[in-house]
């Protein structure tokens, strides 16, 4: 399975996107920070992951899902809601705290739900493992159109839930796909210090469903494994498990100042950045000029400072909106 | 058969809360294809404690499913069932399993209408078991009422009866928000376990609801007022009959849900009598029994005639030992006592 010249496009537009999401949200985050870092402080208070780096995983993925696909996501989740085509607006007004926000500024970067393409996140790692099965079991019962996919981070695979959700999507034979970004670090803990195999794809024997390890954040790999895995399920053949081995350009949260990682270890994944590949693999395969690829990243700049200027010219919502959406 | 007799033993049909749990999700299941049944041991077993006895045989095991032992993972799938269009009913066979499965509880089910400004429901039911009394030590006798209805965004029901056990899932099944739905064991009619008769009553074969958020005054009195949930409105109306001997005039409230609370049938209740002794086989500190005697202190407190008085169980774990688990739970005697301290209690002299 590879790309078409359509979707080649397609993800290479949302992981630029992505990537300008993220610098922007970036900067702003630093607004109100400085000289002093004080996490409460400044237009996006809170903690931020960013996600640079880990867009093929978004992109390889989503380029084979529809709005009604369910997708789940972790604490670092703007690529995923991104890719999902999640409301950029209403997101970045989310992430500001402001009314016009998803959840009207009760939610944050942390917890996006966008019900109009089924995408949810959430701030406690392995969390939306059960969910998406879930709803997987959801889809299955009313016999209704859809996938569901839980994106977790690699050192899930450590938690309870990813066990116990795998099993129960593997016993139930579910339209449910696992996807795991290994970006090598549970915050400050390497992969190999916290995880007793190198490989989680390995994992998925003892559920007896195929796994499957992508290596070198490799978009188009994601794409042919993760489009088969997605057409597996909907045909009914149940679960898949793929491993994607991909970069955190960026520290756990901003302010992270990352003195345990490996000299020379960013400098290295930089090196390897997914966006000039795809930039590079768009202009041997598919022709693209510069002028063109500009032409492309004004476009998509522009998606992002239109949602920043929307959140920006929002207004916060009353304080004592807080008391209400408790119940619906 | 006559067709008069025939309304008269319709009439009297009377059930456990167990079968009244079953028909209320039968009835239910008949009429919307997207509620089902998971848990352990629900399907074949027709429960532990028997509440969905019958059903696997009339919908099926697509609908009527068994889980594994997984709490963590299958309460994570109803809340993602319930986000995805379906109202699950699940089961976790004893409250007390909750800590293995309570992050998809309170931090989802609990919180993601709010996350999501109230564009994602969780129509759930959770029903779990509660309660001791049968020597099962202190990882399956528990209630933490308290603990569930501490945390905002889960409404919580109580039954004490078969027709409220009924009513009560009903309005839980239909209603667009996570319900935890909290039996007592020693309510629920099962051979093996000691139950209380007084919860075996008349129940209507046809569908009703019961709102949620009001308490029911199941016995009209004066002098005090005695407030309990479970086990402990069975507790209390035995305490009030034997008060009643004694001359004394009891009010005994049955809270039926604790979320929502019906405050103003207990205070109107209160600034009757003056006296209150709240009845909960939940622990005694940060639970039930201090936020009802909250309530009444917030709004006037000088309703009271006497420092309110509160029958729960000790702040410890519950122990094995019939002697010592039975020290240590409610019971109608303890209810008398309290009203003999309410008594002694120096009445409060206002300026």
């Amino acid at each position: 399975m590879t790309p078409t010249r359509e979707q080649k496009f397609w993800m290479y537009r949302n992981m630029l996107v992505s990537r300008f999401h993220e610098e922007v949200i970036e900067q702003i985050y630093l607004e109100g920070k400085k000289p002093v870092f004080n996490m409460a402080n400044g237009p996006i208070p809170g903690e931020m992951h960013l996600s640079n780096g880990q867009e093929p995983c978004a992109v390889g993925v989503c380029a084979h899902l529809k709005p009604a696909d369910v997708v789940t996501s972790t604490h670092r989740p703007h690529h995923v809601a991104i890719a999902k085509g999640v409301n950029l607006n209403k997101m970045v007004a989310e992430i500001f705290g402001k009314k016009t926000g998803l959840s009207g500024g009760r939610g944050g970067h942390m917890h996006i739900f966008d019900a109009d393409v089924n995408f949810a996140c959430s701030g406690i790692i392995g969390q939306g493992m059960g969910p998406a099965v879930g709803a997987a079991l959801s889809r299955k019962m009313q016999g209704k159109e859809g996938v569901a996919v839980a994106f977790i981070g690699e050192g899930a695979v450590n938690q309870g839930a990813f066990h116990e959700a795998m099993n129960l999507a593997a016993v139930w034979k579910l339209p449910f796909i696992c996807i795991i970004e290994d970006n090598q670090w549970g915050i400050s803990v390497a992969k190999s210090e916290s995880t007793a195999v190198p490989d989680n794809s390995v994992r998925a024997q003892a559920y007896g469903i195929p796994g499957y390890q992508v290596r070198d954040n490799d978009t188009y790999e994601i794409f042919r494994v993760a489009g088969e895995a997605i057409e597996r399920a909907r045909n009914g053949g149940g679960p898949s498990l793929i491993e994607i081995e991909t970069y955190r350009l960026a520290g756990h949260f901003m302010g992270d100042a990352e003195g345990y990682r490996p000299a020379g270890e960013l400098d290295g994944l930089r090196a390897k950045d997914p966006i000039n590949v795809m930039r590079a693999r768009l202009g041997s395969e598919e022709g693209l000029t510069d002028e063109q690829d500009e032409q492309i990243k004004a476009e998509c700049r522009k998606l992002v400072d239109d949602a920043v200027q929307f959140a920006r010219d929002s207004e916060y919502p009353a304080a004592e909106e807080a008391m209400e959406k408790v119940f619906v | 058969m006559n067709e008069q007799v025939a309304t008269v033993a319709a009439n009297e049909r009377r059930l456990t809360i167990a079968r009244a749990m079953a028909e209320a999700i039968a009835l239910e299941m008949r009429t919307d294809p997207s509620v089902f049944v998971m848990g352990e041991d629900i399907a074949k077993l027709g429960g532990v404690f028997g509440n969905t006895r019958g059903l696997l045989e009339e919908f099926g095991s697509e609908r009527i499913r068994d889980t594994p032992i997984s709490e963590t993972a299958f309460m994570g799938a109803a809340v993602g069932a319930a986000s995805d269009g379906m109202r699950p009913v699940v089961e976790l066979m004893f409250v007390d399993f909750f800590g293995v499965c309570f992050d998809a509880i309170y931090n989802c089910a609990a919180k993601n209408a709010y996350f999501s400004g109230g564009n994602v429901k969780v129509p759930m039911v959770l029903m779990t078991s509660t309660g001791g009394g049968y020597s099962d030590a202190g990882q399956h006798s528990q209630c933490l009422y308290g603990t569930f209805a501490h945390l905002p965004g889960m409404k919580v029901v109580t039954p004490s009866n078969a027709y409220d056990a009924k009513g009560l899932m009903t309005t839980a099944i239909r209603d667009d928000n996570p319900v935890i739905y909290m039996f007592h064991k020693g309510l629920q009619g099962m051979g093996w376990l000691g139950t209380e008769p007084g919860a075996t009553v008349h129940v209507p074969e046809e569908a009703y609801e019961i709102p949620f958020g009001k308490a029911a005054v199941v016995r009209k009195g004066t002098d005090v007022t005695i407030v309990g949930v479970g086990m402990g409105v069975h507790h209390s109306l035995k305490a009030a009959d034997k008060l009643a001997a004694q001359g004394v005039s009891a009010e005994v409230i049955d809270l039926r849900t604790l979320v929502p609370l019906d405050r103003d049938t207990v205070f109107n209740s209160v600034a009757k009598t003056g006296r209150l002794i709240v009845v909960d086989e939940d622990y005694k500190s940060y639970g039930v029994t201090g936020e009802i005697i909250a309530t009444i202190a917030e709004r006037d407190v000088s309703v009271l005639k006497a420092s309110p008085q509160r029958v729960a169980y000790p702040d410890i774990p519950i122990p094995f030992t019939r002697p010592m688990e039975q020290f240590a739970l409610p019971n109608p005697d303890k209810i008398l006592v309290a009203y003999e301290n309410l008594k002694r209690a120096r009445t409060w002299r206002w300026l």
